[in-house]
C-alpha cells in the first residue's frame, strides 16, 4: 500500500483554502472588485499576503485569498493564448445562455438580475479576508489603502456570518467533505465501494485525478516570465501554470427561512414534530445533522477515525433501496448519492461482466447513477445575514427583515464533471433517480420545463404502502449571483502579476 | 408488436443553395434548439408513428485531420440529412411523409444536387436512403402511441392519487393495486384513458429478424477457419497501429463548442451528432464493421429492454457510414447534459466506445482495442466535442420523458394487466407511483 510520494505537494505553493476552512477565523468577507488600474492592481497583490497551506503553530489570526475570473486574468494582461488553456467552463463563464439553462439559473435565478456576476456587473477578482474577530477591521484597513484604491474598484463586499456551523434554514452544515489523498498513496483504480477519499488531481490542478489523468490546465514553454513556475508532471519540458491551482466557484444564495418553515408547518397542520421531521426528510439529515440511515460496520475510507466523523459520515444509501428512511430526493442524497463504480460488488470477473453488459440488477432503479467519485466538490462557503431560528421564522417579516443565505463556495479541479455536473444533473435535475417532477427540495427553481409543468413536488417513499407527495414546494432559494475563479498557486499568482501590459 | 425502424435520407447539397437551406431549417424552430412542432415544412406533430427526427447539414469541421496520416483528404460534397426512428417499416413512413408534406421536402430537396421541381419525390428519397450499419432502439415494440397512452395513464393515476391520498396511504399493497387496477378499467370503460393492445408483430419482419438472429452466428462459425488463421495477423497488426497511430485531441474551438451548446438542454433528452473519418487501412476498415456488426446484433437480438450495456439513458442511436466507408457517423438521442452523456459513457461502456470509435482518425490511444481510449477523459471529452455536428432541426414526439419516464410508464401498465403478481412484485409496482 505504501508508495513512495512521487510529488510531494509545496504546501508553500498552494493558497490555504484548499486544506483549511479557517473555521477558527469566524470573521471572513469577500471583495469582489473589477480592475481600474492594472499597473496598480499587480502592485497590490505582489505585496498582499496571500496565505499558503503550510501548518503554522500557533495558527495564524488573519488569512487572504485571491482567486481571478477569466475577464480579470485578461483585465490584469494575461495573453490571450495562456487563458486559452483554462477550461472551457471557466472561460465562458457561469452566465452563459445554456450553462444557465443547466445550472438552474432561469426565471428570477437568472444572471440578468444577479447582483454581481451577472451581464451587467461582471467580476475580475475576488479578495476573500478572513480573520479573528480583534484582528479582522485593521487587517481589512491595512490591506485596502491606497494602492488598493488606486488599483481596483470596488463592486461588492460580500459580509458572512459566523452561525456556528448551522446553515440559514437551521441545519448543520459541512458535515461531509471529501478526504483529499495529499500524499498521493491511491494509484487509479476501479472502486467497488463507496469511497470519501478522492484523488488530489480532482481538487488540485497538476496532479492525477479519480481516472489516472492530469486534467487540462494551462501549460507554458519555458521562458523568463514562466521561470519560476513548476514543470508539468506530464510534460516535464513545460511550465505548469495550473500545478498547485484549483477553480473556485462562488454563488450567492439567498435563503427564505421563513418561507420554508412556514411551508414544512402548513403542510403538517402546525405539528412541530412533524414538521421537523419533514425538514429533515427534504435535507436528509435532521438539524442537528444526525443520519435518517444507519451507519455501517465497515469502515469508509477518508472518513477517519474521529467518533463524531464517523457517527455523521460512516454510512452509504445501499441499505435504503427503497428511499423509505431517506427520500431519493432529499438534498444530501441528491448532492453525495455515495455510490461507487458499480450498482453492486461484483463477486466474481464473470458477475463483472454480466454488469458490464447490462444483465446485471434490471430493477427499476438499478444503475441508474453515475459514479460518485468523479463528482465531488470541496466546500468552503459561509453564511451570511442574521440568524433567525425556525420557531422564530413562523412569524410574519418585520419591515426591515434582513436578507439571509449562503455564499456557497466550492473548490473542484474540473468545473464541469464536477460542480455543473452535480448542480445540473443531480441538484436541478427533475428526474433524479428515477423521479420525476421534483428538483432539489431545497434549491430546486421550481420552473416548469417543456413537457413537464409541474417540478414543484418532493417524495417521501414508504416501504410497502403508497408514497407522499408533497406538492407545491415553493422557490426558498435564489441566485443572487456567481461567478467561475481561477485559484491560483502562489507560483502562478507571481507569473499573473508579473505580467507587463504590452 | 411493431418493430421500429429508422430512416435516412442523405443528399449532396448545391452549393449555391446552402445559405438557402440554412434558412430554410432555422425557419422550422421557434428558436435555436427549439423545433416548432407543426411548422409548415416539416409538421412533425402529424405523424404519430415518429419518435425522434432530425435535420442537419453534415459540416465535418475535421475532415482534414487525415493529413496526419500522411494524407490528403479529397473535397468531399457537403451533405444533408433528414433522419428519424419509427414505428412499423421505412416504406410506410415515407409514403406517409411525401402525403403530408410533400411541399415541404420539395422546398429542402430543392436545395441538393439532382433534385428538380419535375423529379418524383418519393422515388428521389428512396433513392437517397442510406441505412445505418448499427441500430441501438431502447424498447423494441413501444409506440409512439404506446408511449403517450402509458403516459397519459402516469398523469391519471397521479391526478386520482392526489385526489384520494389519506383514503389510500393506509391501505395494504396489494388493496391498494386492486382499488387502483379497478380505477383504471372504469377510466377505460369511460373512454377517458385508453391503452391500446399490441399489434400483431408483422410476419416479414419476424422472417427477416430470425433469419438475422440465425444467419450472423451461422456465417462467423463458416467463416471461423479464415478467421482463426487471420487471426494472429491481424492482432500484430492492430497492435502496432495502436501504438503508433498519433491521437489529435486539441481544445476544441470556444466559439464553436458555445454554439452547439446553444442548442443543448432545452428538453431533458438532447440529440448528438457526430462525424469523422476511419483511419487508413483495411485493418482499421475491418475492424469498424466488424464491431459495428457486433453492435448491431447484440443491440437487436442480446441486450435487455432498456439498456445499451449499463447505459440506461440512450432512446436510439444508429451509426451510418456517410459516401463509402471513408467517413462515419453518429446519430443518438440521450437524456441529460452532454457532460453527463460522455461521463456515462466513459466510465460504464468505455469498452464499447473504445471499440466503436477509436478507428476514428486521431481517437485518444487505446489498448487491446477496448482498453484506456476514452479514459483519457480530457482528450476523449475534447475529441468528441469537436467531432460533434451542429443539429439544425431536433423534433422528439415526447418532451419531458426520459427513457426512464417511460420504462416506469410501462411497468406501471404491466403491473396493471398483470393477472397474477407476488407479494414482492405487488410491493416494487407501487414503489413505482
Amino acid at each position: 500500500m505504501d508508495r513512495p510520494v512521487m510529488n510531494p505537494v509545496d504546501y508553500a505553493d498552494v493558497q490555504g483554502l484548499l486544506r483549511f476552512g479557517y473555521k477558527h477565523m469566524t470573521q471572513a468577507t469577500y471583495a469582489l472588485v473589477r480592475v481600474k488600474n492594472p499597473a496598480a492592481a499587480r502592485d497590490w497583490l505582489r505585496t498582499a499576503p496571500v496565505s499558503n497551506a503550510m501548518l503554522m503553530t500557533p495558527p495564524p489570526t488573519t488569512a487572504l485569498q485571491v482567486a481571478f475570473t477569466a475577464p480579470g486574468l485578461r483585465a490584469l494582461g494575461v495573453a490571450e493564448p495562456v487563458i486559452a488553456g483554462f477550461s472551457h467552463a471557466f472561460r465562458g463563464g457561469m452566465t452563459q445562455e445554456n450553462r444557465a439553462r443547466e445550472l438552474g439559473d432561469v426565471g428570477i435565478n437568472a444572471p440578468e438580475h444577479w447582483e454581481w456576476g451577472g451581464p451587467a456587473n461582471e467580476v475580475h477578482l475576488v479578495i476573500m479576508f478572513f480573520a479573528q474577530p480583534d484582528a479582522f477591521d485593521a487587517f481589512v484597513q491595512v490591506s485596502t489603502g491606497a494602492v488598493w484604491k488606486e488599483a481596483f474598484s470596488e463592486a461588492r463586499w460580500l459580509k458572512t456570518e459566523n452561525l456556528d456551523g448551522v446553515e440559514p434554514f437551521g441545519f448543520a452544515d459541512g458535515i461531509s467533505q471529501p478526504q483529499l489523498d495529499w500524499e498521493q498513496q491511491q494509484a487509479a483504480h476501479v472502486e467497488y465501494d463507496y469511497s470519501n477519499l478522492a484523488a488530489l488531481g480532482e481538487f488540485l490542478l497538476g496532479y492525477r485525478n479519480e481516472y489516472g489523468k492530469i486534467t487540462d490546465r494551462p501549460v507554458l514553454d519555458p521562458g523568463t516570465a514562466s521561470a519560476d513556475l513548476l514543470p508539468a508532471l506530464d510534460a516535464p519540458e513545460k511550465k505548469d501554470l495550473g500545478r498547485n491551482g484549483t477553480y473556485l466557484v462562488m454563488r450567492q444564495l439567498e435563503q427564505d427561512v421563513r418561507l420554508f418553515w412556514q411551508f414544512v408547518y402548513q403542510q403538517r397542520g402546525g405539528n412541530a414534530t412533524e414538521a421537523q421531521q419533514l425538514a429533515a426528510a427534504m435535507v436528509g439529515r435532521t438539524r442537528a445533522g444526525d443520519l435518517l440511515v444507519p451507519i455501517q460496520q465497515q469502515p469508509i475510507p477518508g472518513t477517519g477515525t474521529d467518533p463524531e466523523q464517523i457517527s455523521q459520515n460512516q454510512f452509504t444509501f445501499d441499505h435504503d433501496p427503497t428511499g423509505a428512511r431517506c427520500p431519493f430526493g432529499a438534498h444530501v442524497r441528491r448532492a453525495n448519492p455515495r455510490n461507487a463504480d458499480f450498482p453492486e460488488r461484483p463477486a466474481s470477473l464473470l458477475k463483472k461482466l454480466i454488469t458490464l453488459l447490462g444483465f446485471g440488477p434490471q430493477g427499476f432503479r438499478d444503475d441508474l447513477m453515475s459514479s460518485v467519485r468523479f463528482h465531488r466538490i470541496l466546500r468552503r462557503g459561509r453564511e451570511y445575514g442574521s440568524e433567525l431560528k425556525p420557531e422564530d421564522a413562523l412569524a410574519p417579516a418585520p419591515p426591515d427583515d434582513p436578507r439571509r443565505g449562503l455564499h456557497f463556495i466550492c473548490l473542484n479541479a474540473n468545473l464541469a464533471r464536477q460542480f455543473e455536473f452535480i448542480q445540473n444533473a443531480w441538484i436541478a435535475s427533475t428526474k433524479f433517480s428515477g423521479l420525476s417532477g421534483e428538483s432539489d427540495p431545497l434549491l430546486g427553481n421550481r420552473q416548469a420545463i417543456p413537457g413537464c409543468p409541474v417540478t414543484s413536488a418532493f417524495t417521501v417513499p414508504h416501504d410497502g404502502a403508497l408514497r407522499q407527495r408533497v406538492t407545491g414546494l415553493p422557490q426558498f432559494v435564489t441566485v443572487r449571483g456567481g461567478a467561475y475563479f481561477f485559484l491560483p498557486s502562489l507560483r502562478a499568482l507571481h507569473y499573473i502579476v508579473g505580467t507587463d501590459d504590452a | 408488436m411493431t418493430p421500429q425502424s429508422s430512416f435516412m435520407i442523405l443528399a449532396a447539397i448545391v452549393p449555391a443553395r446552402e445559405a438557402v437551406l440554412r434558412q430554410s431549417l432555422a425557419a422550422m424552430n421557434d428558436a435555436p434548439g427549439r423545433v416548432n412542432p407543426n411548422n409548415a415544412l416539416l409538421p412533425f406533430a402529424q405523424f404519430n408513428t415518429l419518435h425522434v427526427a432530425r435535420l442537419l447539414i453534415l459540416d465535418d469541421q475535421t475532415s482534414a485531420d487525415i493529413r496526419i496520416h500522411g494524407e490528403t483528404a479529397p473535397a468531399y460534397p457537403l451533405y444533408f440529412a433528414l433522419l428519424g426512428d419509427i414505428d412499423g417499416d421505412e416504406d410506410s413512413f415515407l409514403n406517409a411523409l411525401v402525403r403530408h408534406a410533400a411541399n415541404g421536402l420539395r422546398t429542402l430537396f430543392s436545395c441538393c444536387e439532382g433534385f428538380t421541381p419535375a423529379t418524383d419525390l418519393l422515388a428521389w428519397m428512396k433513392q437517397q436512403s442510406s441505412s445505418a450499419i448499427a441500430n441501438y432502439v431502447n424498447c423494441r415494440g413501444r409506440t409512439v402511441v404506446q408511449v403517450r397512452e402509458e403516459a397519459a395513464l402516469h398523469d391519471a393515476l397521479e391526478s386520482h392519487l392526489a385526489a384520494h391520498a389519506p383514503a389510500l396511504q393506509g391501505l395494504a399493497p396489494r388493496a391498494l393495486h386492486a382499488q387502483l387496477a379497478q380505477f383504471v378499467q372504469a377510466e377505460r370503460a369511460a373512454g377517458q384513458l385508453k391503452l391500446s393492445e399490441e399489434s400483431a408483430t408483422p410476419f416479414k419482419w419476424w422472417i427477416a429478424n430470425t433469419l438475422h438472429l440465425l444467419g450472423m452466428p451461422v456465417l462467423l462459425v463458416l467463416a471461423s477457419p479464415l478467421l482463426i488463421v487471420i487471426a494472429p495477423f491481424y492482432l500484430a497488426r492492430l497492435r502496432y497501429l495502436e501504438k503508433t497511430d498519433p491521437e489529435l485531441c486539441p481544445s476544441v474551438d470556444q466559439a464553436y463548442s458555445d454554439a452547439l451548446a446553444l442548442g443543448e438542454d432545452h428538453d431533458v433528452t438532447n440529440q448528438f451528432s457526430a462525424m469523422g473519418s476511419l483511419k487508413p487501412g483495411l485493418v482499421r476498415r475491418l475492424t469498424t464493421i466488424g464491431v459495428l456488426l457486433t453492435v448491431n446484433y447484440a443491440a437487436r437480438h442480446l441486450v435487455r429492454p432498456g439498456r445499451l450495456g449499463r447505459i440506461r439513458s440512450i432512446h436510439f442511436a444508429r451509426w451510418v457510414f456517410i459516401g463509402g466507408t471513408q467517413r462515419m457517423a453518429f446519430f443518438s438521442n440521450y437524456d441529460g447534459s452532454v457532460e453527463s452523456y460522455m461521463d456515462d459513457f466513459i466510465n460504464k461502456t468505455g469498452f464499447g466506445l473504445n471499440a466503436s470509435f477509436s478507428n476514428g482518425v486521431g481517437y485518444p490511444r487505446t489498448n487491446w482495442l477496448v482498453l484506456d481510449g476514452c479514459a483519457d477523459e480530457c482528450k476523449y471529452k475534447e475529441f468528441l466535442r469537436r467531432h460533434t455536428l451542429p443539429t439544425q432541426v431536433w423534433y422528439k414526439a415526447y418532451p419531458g420523458l426520459t427513457a426512464i419516464d417511460l420504462e416506469r410508464n410501462t411497468r406501471i401498465r404491466r403491473g396493471l394487466e398483470s393477472a397474477s403478481m407476488s407479494e414482492e412484485a405487488v410491493r416494487e409496482w407501487i414503489a413505482l407511483l
